[in-house]
């Protein structure tokens, strides 16, 4: 049975968001979505994280925290970006000080539009990045199994 | 026999303490309105920490991590093989300082905070572990768990105040708040994963396998103020166990972390009170 997919520990980190997707990353551990009974830990540890989770747009002073905690995640990982402005920048993406969307400074796997991105489709989006952890599972298994 | 129990526990103990600890997230998530994960969630989750990719922050902390496994399995085998009480918690003692220079061996201050406050924990505790078993040799006159268990009456008649002492510093020993201060099994406290914080993958899951074989031998201990010579004895012991296990978790869901004076505070108070009265009775009495 995929390993990952039954116990994936996410990361929540703000790029520069308003808040607005933050609460409503929060709101998916609340009893109301309870996101616990798929396996799901929101933990604060990068090293034990595999879904990378943005919120917001990147500006110049998140870009190297994003970078940082990205290359502090063991392999295999996935980045789901979260809310319009964690995907493209949104509405501050012609701010000066704003870089754009996550996949700007890292690899995005899943975006999840929305402003803020509903509980739901935060949800449907980790179910995707599920999916194509599992797949980056496999070939890091073989890349292993080839490389000792 | 002694080699039997030795190898039932150190095969057992992984299972019942990955259940156990299935078992304590899912009562948690009930307490709090939330359906919580499967009960063998524990386990899904050691095989993906032992599939992850190995970063390895230098090359001691996975050395470190292996020892702080191996002296807590000596040390719950000794108490499982009926060896010497005092012995065993010695060795306890020495895992936990294995754990505290694994962390403290990596570069991150969330992790050498959390081997400070380790410290703090295990000096809250000291006290109470060694008064156990003084108050176990004042109870049955032998340090042996073997002579400990096959007495007429079980221990607990003798040593009520003990056991409270013992409960109370089993949320430290646990790492349950509010005395999780080191580390915290419930995501998001202040110091990012205290003294885990760069552990991953196999070197995660083995402390977190340790963990286990701590949860089920600090049961075993909860069991010997239970058992005696009669068999029935060893049923209400391991109800007691649940019972013990279950206030543990209660008391994590409705608590909130303490500060580390509280806490040394805490603990020295009740040793003394409840172990050193007790102890004290005992000795009046013989
Ligand atoms: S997408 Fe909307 S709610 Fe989310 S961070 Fe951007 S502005 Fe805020």
């Amino acid at each position: 049975m995929a390993k990952l997919a039954k116990s994936p520990w996410l990361l929540h980190y703000d790029g520069s968001s308003c808040n607005g997707c933050d609460i409503e990353v929060l709101a998916c551990t609340t009893p109301k979505y309870d996101v616990e009974r798929f396996g799901i830990i929101n933990t604060g540890d990068p090293f034990q994280a595999d879904i990378l989770m943005v919120t917001g747009g990147v500006n110049h002073q998140s870009e190297n925290v994003i970078k940082q905690i990205y290359s502090q995640m063991p392999d295999p990982k996935v980045v789901v970006a979260v809310g319009i402005c964690a995907c493209t920048g949104g509405v501050f993406k012609e701010c000066y000080n704003i870089k754009g969307g996550v996949d700007t400074v890292i690899p995005v796997d899943v975006y999840v539009p929305g402003c803020a991105a509903r509980p739901e489709s935060i949800i449907d989006g980790v179910v995707k990045a599920l999916e194509i952890l599992e797949k980056k599972r496999e070939a890091y298994a073989a890349r292993k199994k080839a490389g000792a | 026999m002694d080699a039997v129990r030795v190898i039932l526990y150190i095969l057992l103990a992984p299972v019942i303490g990955g259940l156990l600890d299935g078992l304590d997230r899912r009562i948690s998530a009930r307490m709090q309105g939330r359906q919580g994960p499967p009960i063998l969630q524990p386990f899904y989750d050691l095989s993906k920490l032992f599939s992850k990719e190995m970063i390895a922050v230098n090359n001691v902390q996975m050395l470190l991590n292996l020892s702080y496994l191996v002296f807590f399995v000596i040390a719950g085998s000794m108490l499982f093989a009926g060896a010497d009480i005092l012995m065993c918690l010695f060795l306890v003692s020495t895992a936990d300082m294995f754990l505290v220079m694994a962390a403290s061996s990596d570069s991150s201050p969330y992790s050498s905070i959390g081997a400070n406050r380790e410290m703090v924990q295990l000096m809250a505790c000291e006290p109470m572990l060694l008064l156990l078993a003084v108050g176990f040799y004042l109870a049955t006159g032998s340090f042996q768990v073997s002579e400990i268990v096959s007495g007429d009456i079980s221990a607990i008649a003798a040593m009520p105040g003990f056991l409270i002492g013992f409960l109370f510093i089993t949320g430290v020993k646990l790492r349950k708040s509010p005395f999780d201060l080191s580390t915290s099994h419930h995501a998001h406290q202040e110091v990012v994963k205290g003294l885990t914080t760069e552990m991953s993958g196999t070197t995660f899951a083995i402390m977190t396998i340790t963990e286990y074989y701590e949860m089920v031998m600090l049961l075993g201990i909860v069991a010997l103020f239970f058992a005696n010579s009669t068999w029935w004895s060893w049923i209400i012991a391991v109800l007691f166990c649940l019972i013990a296990f279950f206030i543990e978790v209660f008391i994590d869901n409705v608590s909130a972390r303490v500060k580390w004076d509280k806490l040394l505070g805490g603990c020295w108070a009740v040793t003394l009170v409840a172990g050193g009265l007790n102890g004290l009775i005992l000795m009046i009495i013989q």
